[in-house]
């Protein structure tokens, strides 16, 4: 029987337990043969040991009040929790400044309909789900058939979830919100640094087709389109110059997808 | 009790299957231990250890919702706190602090039987904390934490083959530090400071 060469962190797996028996008897035999190599993987063996042996009365040490994890939970509960009323009376209240706005727009220009109200709804979810801590979505990435069937069924169109990953946005979840045009499915995105995007998409009596275009709402920025019935808008505070290829890329899918 | 045993609810609301506050606590609190094990030994100096995991408890608690679920909490725990070390250290080094390092207490080497192995243990202590940061870091996690190499390199943010090398410059660096320690004036006074 040949034995496969021993490489140098499969040493190094002998020396910490990741070998499975077979190859660990192997390694033990090459050891034998081999006592300048086997006195060099003794002393990492020793080193590990001294280091445990070091290190262990740290962890036996009582936990320090600061670290409880009960008073840190309730700590951080507190002053994030809102009431379901509250978040329902903001949503209402950025719809009703949308629409006010709208209202007032609407000889000089953006209009209650179309892409021009798709946008504003964003932002409005944007604001009311986008900083929470508590249930920023309702069902998470880890649904996802879940929440496309959810949608699907509350849009009476075939959702698709673009998938924004390639530039470093995880899809978190979704959920369905209202808006004054109907049911909109709502998908968060974060990336490492906890920057979030919202799209929104819903069906669209008006602009049922149109291309893509900008607004920016102080600090953030957005990019809303509609393609055969479906409108989308994607927000975020993000700089528009990262924010219009990521909106490229989701029309790119979706229009391939439907 | 502070925690209650129901699943956090908005009344009326529907929630995703399985999450509970519980659950949470559950899966974080038995890390505690060698979540401050280990950034006692990266940083030397128990407050400011205790400091590193106190914020690492806050902003796992705060981003629960978003950890993969697909990652165990182990490891999605040790890179929040291994985030924040560098952190640390990157202002540290912008505005040095003076910092006691703090070395293992007699009392806490008394604990380890036999008087020789207690000698023994120290000097790889110290050994240990000549290693430079990456080094030391990749064989606490192995050695001492005991992480996979494949943890350990989602933990760092580096490659598995950057883990092994670092961990086999580390282990023969060791040796040779080992060698020479007897020679270490054993009265150095372990009064550093931070960069």
């Amino acid at each position: 029987m040949t034995i496969r060469p021993i490489t140098e962190e499969e040493l190094h797996g002998f020396v910490d337990q990741t070998l499975d028996v077979r190859r660990k008897e192997e390694v033990a035999a090459y050891l034998d043969a081999h006592p300048d190599v086997a006195m060099r993987v003794a002393a990492y063996s020793r080193q590990r040991n001294l280091l445990k042996a070091g290190y262990a009365p740290i962890a036996d040490e009582p936990i320090p009040p600061q670290l409880n994890l009960a008073r840190i939970v309730e700590r951080q509960r507190r002053p994030s929790w809102t009431p379901w009323w509250a978040a329902a009376a903001a949503a209402v209240l950025l719809l009703c400044t949308g629409g006010v706005a709208g209202w007032l727009l609407r000889g000089a220009g953006p209009s209650t309909e179309g892409i021009a109200a798709l946008a504003v709804e964003a932002n409005a979810s944007y604001a009311v789900y986008a900083p929470d801590h508590v249930r920023p979505v309702e069902i998470k990435a880890s649904d996802r058939a879940e929440l496309i069937a959810w949608m699907t069924e509350r849009l009476g169109r075939a959702v698709t979830i673009p998938d924004l990953s390639a530039a470093g946005f995880r899809l978190m979840g979704g959920r369905i919100v209202a808006t004054t045009h109907g049911p909109a499915a709502m998908f968060m995105y974060d990336d490492d640094h906890g920057t979030r995007l919202v799209m929104l998409t819903r069906r669209m009596a008006v602009d049922k087709s149109v291309q893509m275009a900008p607004q920016a709402n102080g600090d953030l920025n957005g990019y809303t389109w509609a393609d055969k019935g479906l409108g989308y808008s994607l927000v975020g505070p993000t700089p528009s110059e990262r924010l219009h290829p990521l909106a490229n890329e989701a029309r790119k899918q979706l229009a391939s997808a439907i | 009790m502070i925690v209650s045993t129901r699943p956090t609810s908005w009344p009326g609301r529907c929630l995703p299957k399985g999450f509970a506050v519980n659950d949470m606590v559950h899966l974080i609190e038995p890390l505690i231990p060698a979540l401050r094990r280990y950034a006692r030994a990266l940083v030397r100096n128990r407050s400011v250890a205790d400091d590193l995991v106190q914020d690492c408890l806050e902003r796992a608690v705060s981003r629960w919702h978003q950890r993969r679920f697909d990652g165990d909490p182990r490891t999605w725990m040790f890179s929040i706190l291994h985030n924040l070390a560098v952190d640390r250290s990157r202002q540290q080094k912008r505005s040095p602090v003076e910092v006691t390092m703090e070395e293992a207490s007699e009392r806490e080497l008394s604990q380890i039987a036999g008087q020789d192995k207690a000698i023994e243990v120290r000097d790889m202590l110290r050994c240990v904390d000549l290693l430079p940061e990456d080094q030391r870091s990749v064989l606490l996690l192995v050695a001492v934490e005991d992480l996979s190499y494949a943890q350990a390199a989602h933990v760092l943010g580096i490659p598995a083959g950057t883990v092994m090398s670092r961990l086999s410059r580390a282990r023969d660096r060791l040796i040779e530090l080992m060698d020479g320690a007897e020679t270490v004036q054993p009265s150095k006074p372990f009064l550093r400071r931070v960069r």
